[in-house]
């Protein structure tokens, strides 16, 4: 292998001493892990758990709100882990698309958090449940910072351990048995990355990414840089639960707590989704271009099992684990847009963009729905849909809030789902895909039908008579916790911003078609990291 | 050297999808360890096998005067021993606590979260 | 474990793992070893006293929760690789001091803080887990 020369460029990088804005990029790691060990060290104290983690959540969102707005004026940077060179070493290089993905994350953690301080019971506090969830949150915004892609596996698994945490945590039967099950599929999906990254440390000697993007441009007809391309297809396909590798989604995510399947459902599948945009279309573009309209079949598909799946549920958690799926699928759509090495950067980028806004909108929305579906189980006992009911007259706020989240998951106007699917369908049909649009439209369709039921049932219609037919205990998990308003603060922020983005979407949309255009493009990441005209 | 590793990573890899494949959580967690395995090896194959010097600069220089071995797949496969390790020991503790609490560790009769005989969602009220 | 010769033998044999331990801790700058393997060792010392004397005397040994060992650790290795960024340089840049102790020039640096870190963390996770094994056996 060639080692190639030390440019002068880097070096004059290395000399220069750091600004401090640049030190923002570590600091969501940082303070995750600093937050988490200290109230690892204070277990017993369980009182001052949520005093320290609410704070500690605000922080780390407001390093990612600074380094949005950083990324945003001043385009993407690097810091260098231990002050390397370069192609070797760690390199940290954070641009829009990983910055939106990162703000987005902070801002759903923070929510989950304040839930948490008072739907958490003191014991599984006891037990380390924040600890674990700033383990998970230094994961996931370790994956969305980094700029080496053995580095981004190493992250994937910190953030694997921390659910695994969460997940198992409380212990019930039903818990062990969806925790064995997760964790299994979800070891044997970064396998398959690792095995990806030793294929590509192979043929690239490289693992930096803005490396590999610079090189990969070079090796467009190769054979076994598209076996590298697939085996990271099947990788993060797994994660992110895309069919035909999603069962292990709904075998799992509705039995923690509610607070807990919340944040599962709305960060840990978009990880997956992010590091395919990431590797797929940035790093690997000719190979991506072939493998499109196998990406399109997978998006249809897994479109259709969600919303399919979703139709056939009873317990709201269970059907809102198969609207995950379906939202996996809308953003594959995205991705599914073919586009050669060189061309004018046009549908693809425009789908890309539709694909990022709809990540966003789907961590948001997904995360409120599960919040939301556990406060109908504390108001009502139980979250199966033939046992819930009333609540509209008993809680207006509360309905109205979950009548916006339901509208938005559907993709219905005026709400935060409805302008990517509008981006996403007018990219379909531009790249000349009309049966990928109309999948998206009817998946949209059914989904509605899906969560016009929810509505019905859990809000219109008055309380069923007690002694139904609910043989299935996970619903009153939160039952015995006390009544507090805290958990529809949260609600109502997220709510805010579905509302933000659904009736001014433009401020979003100018950001994610920056950030597609910086993936697709990547030009300015390549720069930040080797300097000069690299 | 580098066919005889290549023959010894299929085998692994053979060995563990076998495992992967019961129905048994022990058998899989023992394929889960030969994954891993497969892996560290399929990693220090990628990386070139040379008998070259170690890769030690001598003081002053910046570079390493000839050709040296690679180190970076030892780091790489340090690192991945270290995660797959600790995740044994997760899951060997779990499948532990899943065998003591459900009683089995037949995965086709864990059916706690995904309960079968579920009817159809109510069409009306 | 019923063992005499065993249960006899244990708290000499842990006592020397330990030691070792941190031996091979510091020996890891320059040469193999590392906190990554002394914190396994010291991690197998705490298990071979817990098969010999049982879980409870580990526990009132360690005084502190393994748990609060791994946390203190992660601290130890993110500060220690935090020290750089006021000073100017990239994050985990490491750091070195000469302080003169007794006429004897030691060299202090932030990577030996970081495999301290690592040694505390490996420990405390480790142990944790081992005894949560063992303990399980008893019941």
């Amino acid at each position: 292998m060639a080692t190639p020369a030390p440019s002068a460029a880097v070096d004059a990088m290395l000399s220069t001493p750091v600004p401090a804005a640049d030190m923002l990029i570590v600091m969501p790691l940082v303070l995750s892990f600093l937050f988490g060990s200290v109230l690892l060290m204070v277990r017993k104290r369980v009182e001052w758990h949520g005093w320290i983690s609410v704070p500690g959540f605000a922080l780390v969102f407001a390093a990612d709100v600074a380094l949005l707005f950083k990324v945003a004026t001043g385009g993407p940077f690097t810091m260098m882990m231990g002050s390397w060179r370069a192609p070797f070493g760690i390199a940290f290089t954070l641009d829009l698309m990983g910055a939106l993905f990162l703000a987005t994350a902070g801002f759903v953690a923070l929510a989950a958090a304040i839930f948490a301080v008072v739907s958490v019971d003191r014991q599984e506090k006891r037990y380390g449940f924040f600890p674990f969830l700033f383990l998970m949150m230094g994961g996931v915004s370790g994956a969305f910072v980094t700029g080496d892609i053995f580095n981004l596996y190493v992250w994937f698994e910190v953030l694997l351990i921390g659910s695994f945490g969460l997940l198992v945590l409380g212990s019930r039967h039903a818990q062990l048995d969806g925790t064995t099950k997760y964790a299994f599929l979800n070891l044997v999906g970064t396998t398959l990355f690792l095995i990806a990254v030793a294929y590509l440390y192979g043929v690239f000697g490289t693992l930096n990414m803005a490396d590999i993007a610079r090189q990969a441009a070079d090796r467009t007809e190769n054979g076994a840089v598209a076996t590298i391309a697939m085996l990271f297809l099947v990788a993060f396909a797994m994660k992110a639960a895309a069919f035909p590798l999603n069962a292990w989604l709904p075998a799992s995510y509705h039995t923690p707590r509610f607070v807990v399947s919340a944040l599962f459902a709305g960060l840990l599948t978009k990880v997956g989704v992010y590091a395919l945009i990431r590797v797929l279309v940035m790093l690997f573009p000719a190979q991506h271009a072939g493998m499109a309209g196998i990406v399109a079949w997978i998006a249809g598909l897994t479109m259709m099992t969600g919303a399919l799946g979703a139709l056939a549920q009873t317990d709201i958690r269970r059907l809102l684990n198969y609207v995950v799926i379906a939202g996996i699928g809308t953003v594959f759509a995205g991705l599914a847009i073919p586009q050669a090495v060189g061309a004018a950067p046009g549908a693809l980028a425009s789908g890309l963009s539709g694909a990022i806004f709809y990540a966003l909108h789907s961590i948001v929305v997904m995360t409120a729905l599960y919040l939301a579906a556990g406060v109908i189980a504390r108001r009502t006992g139980a979250s199966t849909l033939e046992t819930v009911g009333g609540l509209w007259r008993e809680s207006p706020l509360l309905s109205a809030l979950c009548l916006v989240f339901l509208l938005a998951v559907s993709g219905l106007p005026p709400f935060s789902g409805f302008w990517p699917k509008v981006m996403l369908v007018r990219a379909a049909f531009a790249a000349e895909l009309p049966w990928l649009a109309a999948a998206i439209l009817v998946s949209g369709l059914i989904l509605t039908i899906a969560s016009a039921r929810v509505f019905a049932f859990a809000f219109w219609r008055p309380l069923p008579q007690a002694g139904g037919t609910d043989t299935e205990k996970s619903g009153d998990f939160n039952a015995s916790v006390p009544e507090h308003p805290a958990p529809l603060l949260p609600l109502v922020a997220l709510a805010a911003f579905v509302l933000a983005a659904g009736v001014w979407p433009e401020w979003l949309s100018r950001l994610t078609t920056a950030a597609a255009d910086g993936v697709v493009n990547p030009t300015a990441y390549i720069q930040s990291v080797f300097g000069g005209g690299a | 050297m580098e066919v005889a590793l290549s023959a010894l990573v299929a085998l692994f890899f053979g060995a563990a999808v076998y495992l992967l494949l019961s129905k048994h959580i022990i058998r899989m967690l023992l394929g889960m360890v030969f994954l891993g395995n497969a892996v560290n090896l399929l990693i220090f194959t990628t990386g070139r096998v040379a008998s070259v010097a170690p890769p030690v600069i001598p003081e002053g220089a910046t570079v390493p005067p000839d050709a040296v071995a690679n180190p970076l797949p030892q780091a790489l496969i340090l690192t991945a021993i270290v995660i797959s390790f600790s995740f044994f020991a997760f899951l060997l503790v779990l499948a532990y606590r899943a065998y003591q609490d459900i009683g089995t560790d037949d995965t086709d009769k864990m059916r706690l979260a995904e309960p079968e005989e579920r009817g159809l969602p109510p069409l009306g009220y | 474990m019923k063992s005499i010769i065993f249960r006899f033998t244990a708290p000499y044999l842990s006592v020397l793992m330990l030691v070792f331990s941190v031996f091979v801790l510091l020996r890891g700058h320059n040469e193999p070893g590392g906190g990554f393997i002394g914190g396994l060792i010291a991690a197998s010392a705490f298990a071979i006293y817990g098969i010999a004397a049982g879980v409870a005397s580990v526990r009132r040994a360690l005084t502190f929760h393994p748990m609060a060992i791994a946390a203190s650790g992660l601290v130890l290795a993110v500060l220690s690789g935090v020290l750089s960024l006021p000073l100017g340089d990239r994050f985990l840049t490491a750091q070195w001091a000469f302080p003169k102790i007794f006429g004897e020039e030691l060299a202090l640096s932030t990577p030996l803080f970081f495999d301290i870190g690592v040694y505390l963390v490996v420990t405390g996770a480790i142990t944790s887990i081992a005894l949560a094994l063992e303990e399980r056996d008893h019941d």
